[in-house]
């Protein structure tokens, strides 16, 4: 199986989008070389502005430079974009309906040895919660790019997330991208999957699993959680048994309680949610936390049994 | 004043203090080698010269009070409690690993001596100067140590927290700018321009020193001083990043990169 960083598919479509459109911007407080927003410094030193170890006075610039016409690209960490700017995206950027992309690296609890302070486990919930703000959860690298190009052609307030480390290229998912519209990656009538962001695979792999056991299983990828796609969802509530959820995010606030929010209210139907438990995280290694924190095609397979059996 | 003597065994002291931090990031892999080697001084001071404190009863309610702002430098503290008899030296074996209380970036509840969780960088010096008002409240008398980061202090939320202290008179604040001009992204005078730094601090009221931040001399006497002044203190400590190891020594990459087998041996032998 192959490795690569989704930031380095946000790193990429930077550079792309400079050549194409001179109104890109790109900001970063004081950690560029791990969001890899350098890469675009260094074709575009004009356009790029470090502005600091200053998460908040970036995201309230950046709705600055967005209305005097630029699209600026605010790159940080997500837990410093949500948690420590947290009210500068709720009211310089996503109240006002700004043309703001906030990119983000180092989510969820692969970011490993730093531990608890800097794993964003929440910062879904925060971005998903801000009226105006759209939500984009990107499952590899080659997703991570195409996502970052359908956020500049977009107007408005964009909230897109990466990981640190390099997680699975999972081709299924690769091609087209349109906001909005999820992925169904494998056809099923049983029991229904939904992932989001780097942990598609392992829904891939718990789906194998159980067609190995005699049940199909649908595979949906949910690589935007604002706005969702309900269709999708709602076509699984009524065609399969139920839905599980995956997402390296907690169980709170992400994508498990959005869909659950849709099917209780239209098709209610049993919805198993994996996914961080409310806890924060810790230290280690990237790829060993998300075994400990039950996030693997084993823990699927389990939730999905619960619904099957 | 210090003694040649007492001199020369601070400077043993933060010698092994630096070699546990090199082995630290290196067995784990993992974590912030340069700002914690520049730092090595100013906290050996604090822990085996100037503070109150007593490694066997952590929860001693009149002991000095430390607070490590930039908290990615946790090797440097981990290392000193753990010699200083907090916790056994063995768990320094755990750093970055699940399960251990020895996190990545300080975690108040389970780390004996450690006095504030940090890892935001600018939540410690709020923090620092929040519980030194409280001690005001409680009319005690220990003072609050609290170590920033150059990169750190261009976060609003240390000017907030300057702003607080001044008023409040927390003339039990001794805080620290770590000044060694890096941060991750580079030079800090290039990421985002902040001197003059005394000036600064000087208009939020507080009284400032500037020192060589790797002479225990002046950490110590500076210190003494900052002790009869009726305002908090800021002392800004210039350092090198990386101080111990020539090849970490100054240079930016050395701030979050682990050391490889080969870059361990060289500084081992450095540190020797
Ligand atoms: C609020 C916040 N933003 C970003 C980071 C990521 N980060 C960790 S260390 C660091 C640079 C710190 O530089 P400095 O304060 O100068 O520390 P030192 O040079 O002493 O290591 C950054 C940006 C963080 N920990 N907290
Ligand atoms: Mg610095």
């Amino acid at each position: 199986m192959e490795y690569k960083a989704t930031k380095q598919g946000y790193a990429d479509a930077l550079i792309e989008l400079g050549h194409e459109n001179e109104k890109i911007l790109v900001m970063d407080a004081d950690v560029a070389k791990a969001t890899l927003t350098e890469q675009f410094e260094a074709v575009f030193p004009d356009r790029f502005f470090n502005c600091g170890v200053q998460e908040q006075n970036m995201l309230s610039a950046a709705a600055g430079l967005a209305l005097e016409g630029f699209i600026p690209f605010a790159s940080t960490f997500g837990v410093f974009a949500t948690c420590r700017a947290g009210d500068q995206m709720r009211s310089s950027i996503a109240y006002p309906k700004l043309n703001v992309k906030i990119g983000v690296t180092h989510c969820g609890i692969s970011v490993g040895g730093d531990g608890a302070s800097h794993q964003s486990n929440e910062d879904i919930g925060m971005a998903r919660t801000l009226p105006n703000m759209t939500v984009i959860v990107p499952g590899d690298y080659e997703e991570s790019r195409l996502a970052t190009h359908a956020a500049a052609k977009m107007n408005g307030p964009v909230y897109l997330r990466f990981g640190r480390d390099k997680y699975p290229v999972v081709p299924e998912i690769h091609g087209s991208f349109e906001i909005g519209k999820a992925k169904t990656i494998r056809k099923g009538t049983d029991i229904t999957i939904i992932t989001t962001g780097i942990l598609v695979n392992e829904g891939l792999l718990a789906a194998k699993s159980l067609e190995e056991k005699g049940y199909s299983t649908r595979v949906i990828h949910m690589h935007t959680i604002k706005p969702l796609d309900e269709e999708v969802i709602l076509l699984a509530a009524k065609e399969t048994k139920g839905i599980v959820t995956v997402e390296e995010h907690s169980i709170l606030a992400g994508l498990g309680e959005a869909v659950a929010g849709v099917v209780s209210e239209h098709h209610p139907c049993p919805v198993q949610r994996v996914g961080v438990m409310d806890t924060f995280g810790e230290s280690g290694q990237s790829q060993e936390l998300l075994d400990l924190y039950g996030l693997r095609a084993p823990d699927v397979l389990k939730k999905a049994m619960k619904i099957l059996t | 004043m210090l003694d040649e003597q007492k001199h020369k065994d601070l400077k043993t002291k933060a010698k092994e203090i630096r070699r546990e931090i090199v082995s630290m990031v290196h067995r784990a892999n993992s974590g912030h080698v340069g700002g914690s080697l520049g730092a090595a001084d100013i906290v050996t001071a604090l822990y085996y010269h100037v503070m109150q404190h007593d490694p066997q009863n952590p929860e001693w309610e009149s002991r000095d009070r430390f607070v490590l702002s930039k908290g990615h430098c946790t090797p440097v503290i981990y290392a000193a409690l753990a010699d200083c008899g907090y916790f056994p030296k063995e768990d320094l074996l755990t750093f970055r690993r699940p399960g251990s209380h020895l996190q990545g970036h300080p975690y108040q509840p389970k780390t004996p001596g450690i006095d504030a969780c940090t890892g935001t960088l600018g939540i410690g010096i709020s923090t620092g100067v929040g519980m030194a008002l409280g001690a005001k409240l409680k009319k005690q008398d220990q003072y609050y140590y609290i170590l920033c980061g150059d990169g750190e202090i261009q976060e609003g939320q240390v000017w907030e927290a300057a702003a607080f202290a001044n008023k409040y008179k927390l003339d039990n604040v001794i805080g620290f700018v770590d000044r060694n001009y890096l941060q991750t992204d580079g030079y800090s005078e290039k990421v985002m321009p902040m001197d003059p730094l005394d000036a600064k601090w000087e208009s939020f009221g507080w009284k400032v020193f500037t020192i060589n931040g790797h002479d225990f001399g002046e950490i110590i006497s500076t210190i003494e001083t900052a002790k009869k002044e009726t305002v908090p203190v800021m002392i800004i400590a210039n350092t090198t990043k990386g101080k111990g190891v020539s090849f970490m020594e100054g240079e930016a990459e050395w701030h979050g990169k682990p050391p490889a087998k080969e870059h361990f041996d060289k500084a081992m032998l450095e540190l020797n």
